[in-house]
């Protein structure tokens, strides 16, 4: 798709040589270059944009004479700005509820399902916690067996009801039982919904009320485009989401849309998905982040 | 008055909108071009011509499908017609192909479905209740089961059913897995040991919120399956789905279907000048 940023910056910045320090003039076309790398790694254009400004405030008046290669220069301080934005430390999950209610939502396909296993599993295997999967999708064909594979694969309990379409009463009731036996994480699968769908969207809000989850996580694919700034907007303006969950990321997208959600909303990311296996998961590097945005 | 020439202003504009529409800088900065030189030609007057120009710049970017562009749901009539679908995961190639289904049953040809995706939870008991709400028949084995025994097995028992359409579901898969992409090659191949030119169609479903990552899954499968149409899912929510402009120039596909919802009813023939009047509306 496009080389190396800093390749094409130190071309872009070539013209600096000799002008002593970065001034609104010189750097234009390199600030230019900047943002199409951005979008193209499908970063959102109105954000690219304000990237841009930032870092442009941030380069004015450095002396490029010293700099061997200017390029390098003005890599670097995008990538230290992209990381800051993406944000610090790794952060964990609340478990602190008895049991914890962790809820997932997000758009259709986005692998909200598989990530409900693959956090069971990794609570399971490495926290020493005894989680209890939820099927809420009602909707989805096969969406509950689907659900009862994985909880069998990872050795997980999954509750289910085939005869309830209420997901509310769903979730009502497993976490009773959670309590009832003993399980002290509850992960809540639910359908995959569009920003735009008033009843689905309703229907989670109501969900969300009624279960006052400790995690609610917004799932998304790693691949999406420009609509991830609209999408992750619109689900936390419902849902106040804790964290994000990026998935497919055992492909070969850029994942521009990470700095666009962590942008327009400001919530960690706090696990990846690297594979469709129950073992594919990680937690979530800022700066391993900026790099592959900027395929270095 | 008319204006000779169009201002920076509504071409900033434009431009936003398009890569806000996941177009992306390349096929923009091509679509922005073409009309700059149009408009020098044939002097632009307004917003009106604008637009017109706009619509048919980017529709000529689109390929075509050799009998010209869809207006229906009509197959050709070779039989069994077989169409292969293929993308990476959770884009939507299931749901389409049940939808796909119910078009053609509604026509009244013979379908069969082909349960190809053994290895994702629960992916054959999808099919399956696809297959019933369409009330056709499907074919499958166990999970875990060898796809392109499937894909044998589905063309094979179509052409004893003397069916009319048969439609081969296959595993989601990330195209630069190249054991998994390999393994789509060699379901392609089994089917022509029963038909010699089979499949008739390679479907790649392209979900409409994806951006510019799909490229790279239209260049992969294409070489791994030689794609010959494309379906762009998702599109009743707020994303555009204008990568499949740049993918459709590129590789000189048609796409054929787009997906609007989840129900049986959701999918409709690809209109270009709708899909391009889509990017303006908000
Ligand atoms: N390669 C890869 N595939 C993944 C990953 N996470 C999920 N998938 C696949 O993506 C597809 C969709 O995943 P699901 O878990 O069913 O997604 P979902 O959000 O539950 O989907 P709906 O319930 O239909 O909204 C499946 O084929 C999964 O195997 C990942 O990290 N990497
Ligand atoms: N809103 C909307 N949802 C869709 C559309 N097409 C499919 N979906 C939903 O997207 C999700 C994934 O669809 P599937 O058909 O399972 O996708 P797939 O490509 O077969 O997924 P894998 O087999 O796991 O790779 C499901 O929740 C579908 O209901 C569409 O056009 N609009
Ligand atoms: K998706
Ligand atoms: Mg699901
Ligand atoms: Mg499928």
């Amino acid at each position: 798709m496009f080389d190396n940023l800093s390749d094409k910056l130190d071309k872009a910045m070539h013209v600096l040589k000799g002008h002593g320090q970065i001034t609104e003039v010189n750097v234009a076309e390199t600030l230019k270059e900047i943002r199409r790398a951005l979008v193209d790694a499908d970063v959102n254009y109105k954000i690219a944009k304000d990237f841009t400004s930032t870092v442009k405030e941030k380069a004015l008046g450095q002396d490029v004479l010293t700099a061997l290669k200017p390029g390098q220069l003005m890599t670097k301080l995008v990538k230290d700005e992209l990381t800051e934005l993406m944000g610090g430390e790794a952060e964990g999950l609340n478990l602190s509820g008895n049991p914890s209610v962790i809820l997932m939502s997000g758009l259709q396909g986005s692998g909200k399902t598989t990530f409900s296993g693959k956090l069971a599993n990794f609570l399971k295997t490495k926290k020493t916690k005894k989680p209890l999967l939820v099927a809420c999708d009602v909707y989805r064909p096969a969406a509950i067996d689907q659900l009862h594979v994985v909880g069998d694969q990872i050795g997980v309990e999954v509750y289910s009801n085939k005869e309830e379409k209420d997901p509310v009463k769903i979730s009502e009731a497993a976490i009773a039982h959670a309590k009832a036996n003993g399980f002290n994480v509850v992960i809540i699968d639910t359908a995959g919904r569009l920003a735009v769908d008033q009843a689905m969207m309703n229907e989670i809000a109501a969900i969300h009320k009624a279960i006052e989850p400790q995690e609610t996580l917004f799932v998304v694919d790693s691949m999406t485009g420009q609509d991830a700034v609209n999408t992750a907007k619109a689900f936390n303006d419902i849902l106040n989401f804790d964290g994000v969950i990026l998935t497919k990321l055992d492909g070969d997208t850029r994942g521009g849309a990470a700095l666009s959600i962590r942008t327009v909303v400001d919530k960690p990311i706090k696990f990846i998905g690297t594979g469709e296996k129950m073992e594919a998961i990680d937690v979530f590097y800022p700066s391993r982040m900026a790099d592959r945005i900027l395929g270095m | 008055a008319g204006k000779s020439k169009v201002d920076d202003e509504v071409l900033d504009n434009l431009e936003e909108i398009l890569v806000s529409s996941d177009v992306g800088v390349a096929t923009t900065i091509k679509i922005i071009d073409r009309i700059e030189e149009r408009v020098a030609r044939d002097k632009y007057l307004g917003t009106e011509e604008l637009n017109t120009i706009l619509r048919e710049e980017i529709a000529g970017l689109m390929s075509e499908t050799n009998f010209g562009d869809a207006t229906d749901f009509s197959v050709p009539a070779k039989k069994p017609y077989v169409i292969m679908v293929v993308g990476v995961n959770g884009v939507g190639k299931t749901t389409t192909i049940g939808k796909l289904a119910y078009q053609f049953k509604k026509q009244g040809l013979n379908v069969v479905l082909g349960a190809g995706d053994t290895f994702r939870a629960a992916a054959i008991d999808q099919l399956q209740i696809w297959a019933d709400r369409v009330d056709v028949p499907i074919v499958k084995q166990q999970m875990g089961s060898d796809p392109a025994s499937v894909a044998f097995d589905t063309v094979q028992s179509a052409v004893k059913m003397d069916a009319d359409v048969v439609i081969i579901d296959t595993a989601g898969r990330l195209h630069n897995k190249v054991n998994l992409m390999n393994e789509l090659t060699k379901v392609k191949r089994v089917m022509q040991k029963v038909i010699d030119d089979a499949p008739d169609e390679v479907l790649l479903v392209l979900d409409g919120s994806t951006g510019q990552n799909a490229f790279e899954q239209a260049k992969q499968f294409t070489a791994a399956t030689e794609v010959t149409s494309l379906a762009v899912t998702k599109l009743d929510g707020t994303a555009k789905g204008g990568v499949v402009i740049g993918i459709s120039d590129q590789f000189q596909i048609p796409v054929k279907y787009i997906g609007v919802g989840e129900g049986i009813e959701d999918l409709q023939v690809f209109n270009k000048i709708e899909f391009v009047d889509s990017f303006f509306r908000v």
